[in-house]
């Protein structure tokens, strides 16, 4: 048994629910203060209105060996990400205790303190010194990180011109020659192309193999099963299953498994992500000839409504996005209304939206619906909740053939034409 | 479970490991400077990146270091020498090269104090998103605040060279005081951190600082001698307790660096020692008790940010 990397005993935190107040104000002190100022001394864990704090991690006990590859899952807002944030030292625990030995290095984001105005060699720098980088080991691994983002020839011009694709390329590369004796990573892979995404995996695959401890988020099953040795689960807060990587997963998708299919109820959501304004109150699905009906199961091909049911009192909120997912998190398409040219350009009140989507192209299986609701200023998104609903897609007669196919042949059908054009 | 064979160890051996522990710490805590010594590299990249930032995209690039305390000089010195009809503060010497005098250490606090103290909340993605000991990033303005505080220096000693040689009336004097220079600069630097890390801890956890910042660096400046000189005060005084109020105005550290400022370069008469000893000892209980603050309020920085 080799020795132990990160030790986790009754990890707990607490936040402040920052509805309304995302930060103090001076006012709320200096009254709070008048009242009571007794309560200056001591801790305040005398008496906390605990209906405004809400436990983001509760009692979180695990143990990590050198060497292994741990994958954290859970849905939005289960805690996984303020689990990484306490291990990395970024905000402290409330209550418990770990003890990580060796140097750790974070990656909670693809190009943490990049600064657009700075060129690109500026960044490698900048970027890897953030993430924990000596000088020295920059100065060694600067050319190994070019090769990797293939960014060469724009080293010396500023990010800000770069495409979101090269920053996201060069942010990673930086990120991956990191080499800590412990890796904390949350979602990076689901970032820049596919093919720049199976690099990604490569290399991840490269630092997992090496014998390095990493900590992994995703959502993405199938990362999580190709990567890590081990798994666990976190569930609002707490970790509700410890197992091989394979099990866990298993163990995710079954407890996700019970679902609404075709129309959902969001007004008490457990997908609604954490720090979301409740607005958004149902969705449901039609196939555009049925409008009377939810569709739980639609045909590829058939041109299908969204409704979207919201809520915002007397708040304008200026948009609202479908998506469809995979049931492993992998995101297939967004209907926003922002990206539509003729659209319904603030909301208000209470209403529901449609968003019809002729000729649905989706290969048959199952698939997840998010909404989201936002606001062009401040924090774009303000309602979000995953995992909304869920519909099937079966193939119906999209081909005119009687013919198979299914999700290992792709993740959308397309008519195609066949003939021979040369032959002996 | 990975068992690691022993002809291949790890990067690290887990004899030499460092050990951290993630716990909720209660009250107050120390500075770990060991470890701020571990992060100093990065302490110089957010110092270059600030000064970097602020001179892309300009023509004049680093020229603005100059410009500014010019600009100040000459508006300063058409408001209160011209209209206001004011004879020179110090006997042979302009009031704009006194003013200059003044401004360049006062530049130095009031750029250092207002970047450092919104310095948490302007880097709110890099405290939510990594670790680092939290005390650089109030730490780097003041050292990018250096930078142009050098250029500045510069443009003064030419100055004063200039006036040296173009008018015969005037003798640069060498006095003690130039030795003393790095004390009053470190004096004018860590004042505007000690002040920082108060307003940049306030500022993360109540906005309210957010616009006292500004607000108090320009009322602190009339605090300052820097229009004036402290000669001009302490001769309206009341002989019988004029070196008792001085003494009380030298409780802001910038009294003490700006005379001192004046003394070294312009061979005005020394300020009585007394004026140093206050600003000196107001500006190390300022840093220490900042540094207090800060730690204790630290832990809180990544969820109010």
């Amino acid at each position: 048994m080799s020795s132990i990397a990160v030790k986790s005993r009754g990890l707990s935190k607490q936040y402040r629910l920052g509805e309304t107040e995302p930060y103090k104000t001076l006012r709320e002190a200096i009254v709070r203060l008048a009242r009571a100022p007794m309560r200056l001394k001591g801790n305040g864990n005398g008496k906390r209105d605990t209906e405004r704090h809400v436990w983001a991690l509760r009692d979180v006990s695990f143990d990590l060996h050198e060497g292994e590859v741990l994958g954290i899952i859970g849905r939005n807002g289960a805690g996984k990400s303020t689990l990484l944030k306490v291990l990395s030292r970024i905000t402290e625990p409330t209550e418990g205790f770990a003890e990580i030995h060796g140097r750790v290095g974070s990656l909670l984001e693809v190009g943490t303190g990049f600064h657009p105005e700075l060129t690109g060699r500026e960044n490698v720098y900048m970027n890897g010194a953030i993430l924990g980088m000596r000088k020295r080991e920059i100065d060694h691994k600067f050319d190994e990180i070019v090769a990797f983002a293939e960014v060469e020839q724009f080293l010396d011009t500023p990010v800000k011109r770069y495409s979101s694709g090269m920053q996201t390329r060069l942010a990673f590369a930086v990120a991956a020659h990191l080499e800590p004796d412990i890796l904390i990573v949350d979602e990076v892979l689901a970032v820049g192309d596919a093919k720049f995404q199976s690099k990604c995996m490569g290399k991840m695959n490269e630092v997992a193999r090496g014998g390095r401890t990493v900590l992994f988020v995703s959502h993405n099953m199938n990362a999580i099963q190709q990567l890590c040795t081990r798994g666990i689960v976190v569930d609002n807060g707490r970790l509700t299953f410890d197992g091989t990587a394979d099990d866990a997963a298993g163990h995710y998708l079954d407890a996700m498994a019970s679902h609404d299919f075709g129309s959902a109820d969001l007004t008490n959501h457990p997908g609604r992500k954490r720090n979301s304004i409740p607005l958004l109150t149902s969705v449901r699905v039609h196939r555009a000839n049925d409008m009377d009906q939810p569709a739980i199961t639609i045909n590829s091909g058939d041109d299908v409504a969204f409704h979207v049911g919201y809520d915002c009192g007397a708040q304008r909120y200026d948009w609202i996005k479908v998506c469809v997912e995979t049931l492993l998190g992998e995101r297939i398409c967004s209907a926003g209304t922002h990206t539509t040219a003729d659209c319904p350009e603030v909301f208000t009140g209470r209403g529901v939206a449609e968003c019809r989507i002729p000729d649905l192209r989706l290969a048959p299986g199952e698939y997840s619906v998010r909404v989201v609701m936002g606001q062009k200023l401040g924090p774009s998104w303000v309602d979000v909740v995953d995992d909304a609903m869920r519909f099937h897609v079966e193939l119906g007669d999209f081909f005119n053939v009687a013919t198979w196919y299914d999700r290992s042949q792709g993740m959308f059908v397309q008519r195609c034409n066949w003939r021979i054009i040369d032959a002996d | 479970m990975t068992t690691v064979s022993t002809s291949n160890p790890p990067a690290s051996t887990p004899s030499n490991t460092e050990v951290t522990v993630v716990k909720a710490h209660r009250g107050w805590v120390a500075v770990n400077f060991a470890e701020v010594w571990r992060y100093r590299e990065l302490l110089f990249f957010l110092a270059l990146r600030d000064i970097k930032v602020r001179y892309k995209q300009t023509v004049l690039g680093a020229a603005w270091a100059m410009l500014q305390p010019l600009m100040v000089m000459v508006v300063f010195s058409v408001l209160f020498g011209l209209l206001m009809d004011r004879k020179p503060t110090i006997a042979g010497i302009p009031y704009g090269i006194s003013t200059f005098c003044a401004l360049v250490p006062w530049q130095l606090f009031a750029a250092s104090l207002s970047q450092a103290g919104n310095s948490l909340v302007n880097n709110r993605h890099l405290i939510t998103k990594v670790y680092f000991p939290r005390l650089l990033t109030p730490s780097a303005p003041v050292l990018a605040a250096g930078v142009d505080f050098v250029i500045a220096f510069g443009v003064l000693i030419l100055m004063i060279a200039g006036y040296h040689f173009f008018d015969s009336s005037y003798q640069f004097q060498f006095s003690w005081g130039l030795l003393l220079l790095p004390v009053f600069t470190l004096t004018a630097a860590m004042t505007a951190l000690g002040a920082a890390l108060w307003l940049s801890a306030l500022n993360a956890l109540y906005r309210d600082f957010r616009y006292t910042i500004t607000f108090l660096v320009q009322l602190w400046m009339y605090a300052t001698p820097v229009v004036y000189t402290a000669g001009s005060i302490h001769e309206k005084l009341n002989p019988k307790h004029a070196d008792l109020i001085m003494t009380i105005y030298s409780v802001n550290p910038m009294v003490g660096v700006v005379e001192g400022f004046r003394w070294a370069m312009l061979g005005t008469d020394a300020p009585q020692p007394g004026i140093f000893v206050v600003s000196f000892c107001v500006m190390a209980f300022t840093l220490w008790s900042g540094m207090y603050y800060f730690k204790r309020m630290e832990r809180h920085f990544a969820d109010l940010v």
